[in-house]
């Protein structure tokens, strides 16, 4: 029974057997379109499903977008060469594109204006938006708002230049006085800023707009694409220095502080922009003094910046929330004042936490600029629905104007979330 | 001999005010009270100079006056002879509605859409990505807008429905999608308890309710048995029974007829119509809405530890039952809280409405009754006074909701 000798056992192997490749069905694109399309029967039924959609999809946009008409000169015209074929009446685009980027209103021969000040504004958001650059530009920065507001509004510029001093002065009072009391060097700024404006007010001769370098456009002129740009910029930057107050003040220790923000947060928030934007166009100008004309742009503004400055102030908040309570008590144990343990400890960390919800709301707040051709500022969308679908060459053409729009916001929107979840693997330091 | 005194007594000086942190904090907020009692003064001195200069008053008398404008769509009866008060109560309860419509549609759509990105189907879930970016970063109105477009542009007209070769036909016969609204059938109760349509819809109502407080005794007693014996007895036969028959014998005594609309004329009759606007504010809050929520429910999911669901598939669960028993009740804890703040959204950006002429809370209080009557102060105070009460019994709701299913720790 046991007496088995190598001679009855059919195979022994002698000796390794050579690495072969895998099966066919089991390497390649062959095992990729297994395992990740038709794993199963639900999975195939699913995948045949996503499949004709795509098909019915492209099928039907593909034809009209390869088709499209560029060179007519009205919707009749461009019929005429479709033929009855689908096909997009992209000339409306070609025709229109001054109207949608910078409204109907805005000189044409000036166009160079906004286009300059929006490439200095991609230099003036490097060094804010990317930590690697030297910090020296941010100087430029700082000067930006005043010579984009010379460049977009025009006019005399002396006006930006007081604007810019003032602000200069202030800054030079806070450096003398603040480092011995916050609160002096605070109000000091304050009052310095005021009597340089003050005084460059009367300085500025009333005629000076008349024969400026550059020719003075009114707010009501401005339109577009750029006017939502306009307004987002605007208003984020605006809203991130009254959000971190408002933030700071939720948190506060004294009642009756901590109760005028949570009131205004809430409210605020509570509250569809629109409404917000109703007080603007109707309502805000019963608030100012009787004498007073404050543009519709500058009450819009006004009351964007205050809207998203309640939810910027709700992501500080978060941030402020998160940082672990030793931060605060090292700043009390190294004997700093509550200004400056916010400035140098608190809020550079809290900050750095908050930037992503930062960006988001910016992006939210980008989209919600359309909202303004609800009162009838001739945004983008407002341009689209005004305007030009009115115009008799052009009723009628929904999807070239609908689709450009919307791909342009798309492209801007998705350029920021992309950006907004780099620097969260930038900042992420915890877990290395 | 020494004797011990008092040490002297610290007299109050001004200057503590500014430089002991034990008053400090008063001045400052005497400071604050001072400057915001002055802002308020301010303001309210401008307003009364501005009203008397332009001969106004606030006043809320015109709510009682008739309000001489049509509205299509609308929940409750009224005509141009109500007045703007009523026309205001016919904004809310559409206001309601689309947000109610809207919350169900995009809760549904996000579930799914957060779901399926997570599909091993690399297909799907590429798909579901892209719906996720392209609806989240293009502006809301402009989605509205587009499938207003749709609604209005590309739908046939009632004119196409008609002849011996119409160009357009009806769905299944009962359903109308036109360029003036889908008409589907309603049903109409022949002769119900009572006169008025609205009370016999409360009956309905009550049944359903009534069936649904008997399945919950059955349920747990079913799963009082399963825990005492280990089997679950079946309850999918009583729960058709409970379900139907009561339902199914009111239907029989209200004598439940459907209304089918049908082309009378230039336009269809019957049935019910579901005007443009309406279908446009809702499927576009729906799907833009959606695409939020889709990404909270995968960070939900993603947010549940691996361990969760390796373990179900060591116990024999199948994947589907995987993720409804174990990974989504654990994955609602960290949806909740944003879902919450998606329907808030859905609430406040159905203002939109007015975009498309929807007769909302804010196309007709905030439109055209503002324009009619010209009370421009009055009339946005009671629209924010309305959505400021909505989102707050929403977030109360739904925080109570949230609190239900939290965990509850030691």
């Amino acid at each position: 029974m046991s007496d088995k000798t190598t001679q009855q056992i059919a195979f022994v192997a002698e000796g390794m057997i050579p690495e072969s490749p895998p099966p066919a069905r089991e390497a390649g694109a062959y095992k990729w379109v297994r395992e990740n399309l038709f794993s199963s029967i639900p999975n195939s039924i699913l995948t045949l499903a996503a499949l004709a959609l795509i098909y019915s999809l492209l099928s039907n946009v593909l034809p009209w977008l390869l088709n499209g008409v560029w060179t007519t000169s009205s919707l009749a015209e461009c019929r005429e060469v479709l033929e009855g074929k689908a096909g997009a009446c992209f000339s409306v685009l070609t025709e229109r594109w001054h109207q949608l980027l910078y409204g109907f209103k805005y000189p044409t021969d000036q166009y160079w204006r906004p286009n300059l000040a929006l490439l200095l504004l991609l230099i003036a958001l490097a060094p804010v938006l990317f930590f690697d650059l030297p910090r020296r530009l941010l100087a430029f920065t700082a000067v930006y708002p005043f010579l984009a507001f010379w460049l977009i509004w025009g006019g005399s510029i002396l006006v930006p230049i007081v604007a810019l001093l003032g602000f200069v002065a202030a800054g030079v009072v806070f450096q003398k006085y603040g480092k011995s009391s916050f609160a002096a060097g605070f109000f000091g700024a304050i009052v310095a800023a005021l009597v340089i404006w003050k005084l460059g007010g009367l300085l500025i001769p009333d005629a000076a707009s008349d024969n400026a370098m550059l020719s003075s456009v009114p707010s009501r002129d401005l339109g577009g694409f750029m006017l939502n740009m306009m307004l987002g910029v605007t208003c984020v930057s605006l809203s991130v220095p009254l959000g971190i107050a408002l933030a700071l003040g939720r948190q506060s220790s004294m009642p009756f502080i901590k109760w005028i923000c949570v009131v205004f947060i809430e409210f605020v928030r509570g509250v569809p922009l629109i409404t917000l934007l109703f007080v603007a166009s109707v309502m805000l100008s019963y608030f100012f003094p009787p004498d007073a004309t404050v543009d519709l742009f500058l009450r819009v503004v006004i009351m964007i910046t205050l809207f998203s400055a309640a939810y910027i102030a709700e992501v500080i908040r978060g941030g402020l929330a998160a940082l672990p309570t030793g931060q605060y008590e090292a700043a009390d144990s190294l004997g700093l004042d509550y200004p400056q343990a916010m400035r140098l400890i608190i809020l550079p960390q809290a900050l750095k936490i908050s930037i992503p919800g930062i960006v988001n709301v910016a992006v939210g707040l980008f989209k919600d600029t359309t909202l303004v051709s609800v009162i009838s500022m001739f945004d983008m969308v407002g341009m689209i629905r005004g305007p030009i679908l009115a115009s008799t060459e052009w009723n009628g053409v929904y999807w070239e104007l609908l689709g450009f729009a919307a791909a342009l916001f798309f492209v801007v929107c998705y350029g920021i979330s992309q950006y907004s979840q780099w620097l969260e693997r930038r900042l992420a330091t915890g877990h290395r | 001999m020494s004797t011990l005194t008092d040490p002297p007594k610290e007299q109050f000086r001004l200057s503590m005010l500014v430089n002991d942190t034990r008053y400090r904090s008063l001045t400052f907020q005497a400071i604050a009270a001072l400057v915001l009692a002055l802002a308020i003064w301010y303001l309210g001195n401008n307003l009364l100079q501005n009203l008397r200069a332009a001969g106004l008053n606030i006043s809320y008398d015109f709510l009682g006056n008739s309000a001489g404008y049509d509205i299509n769509q609308r929940l409750i009866e009224y005509d141009n002879q109500d007045s703007h008060g009523r026309a205001a109560l016919v904004g809310i309860l559409n206001t309601l509605l689309v947000a109610f419509l809207a919350c169900i549609t995009a809760t549904i759509f996000g579930v799914i859409a957060g779901v399926l990105r997570l599909s091993n189907n690399w297909l799907v879930s590429k798909l579901m990505a892209v719906y996720v970016e392209v609806f989240r970063n293009i502006p809301v109105l402009i989605w509205i807008i587009i499938i207003f477009t749709i609604m209005t542009a590309v739908m046939p007209g009632p004119r196409e429905f008609r002849g011996a070769e119409p160009t357009a036909s009806m769905l299944f016969d009962l359903f109308a999608f036109t360029n003036r609204g889908v008409y589907t059938p309603m049903p109409v109760f022949g002769n119900g308890f009572f006169a008025s349509t609205a009370l016999n819809w409360l009956v309905v109502l009550a049944v359903l309710a009534g069936s649904f407080f008997v399945m919950r005794r059955v349920e747990a007693k079913a799963t009082a048995t399963q825990e005492e014996t280990g089997e679950r007895p079946k309850t999918l036969l009583i729960a058709l029974a409970v379900w139907i028959i009561p339902f199914a014998l009111l239907m029989l005594a209200m004598g439940l007829t459907w209304e089918v609309p049908e082309l009378k004329g230039f336009n269809f009759k019957g049935g019910i119509k579901i005007g443009g606007p309406l279908i446009a504010l809702w499927f576009a809050l729906s799907i833009y809405t959606g695409a939020f929520i889709a990404e909270n429910v995968r960070a939900g999911i993603q947010a549940i530890s691996k361990g969760q669901s390796e373990a179900a598939a060591a116990l024999g669960l199948r994947p589907s039952r995987t993720m409804n028993l174990v990974v989504l009740p654990q994955a609602l804890r960290v949806i909740i809280p944003p879902l919450i703040s998606n329907f808030l959204n859905i609430t406040k950006n159905s203002s939109l409405a007015i975009a498309v002429g929807y007769a909302d809370i804010t196309a007709t209080l905030g439109g055209i009754t503002l324009n009619q009557t010209g009370r421009a102060i009055e009339c946005v105070l009671l629209l924010m006074l309305f959505y400021l009460t909505a989102s707050l019994i929403i977030s109360m709701v739904m925080n109570v909701y949230n609190s239900s299913v939290k965990l509850k720790e030691r």
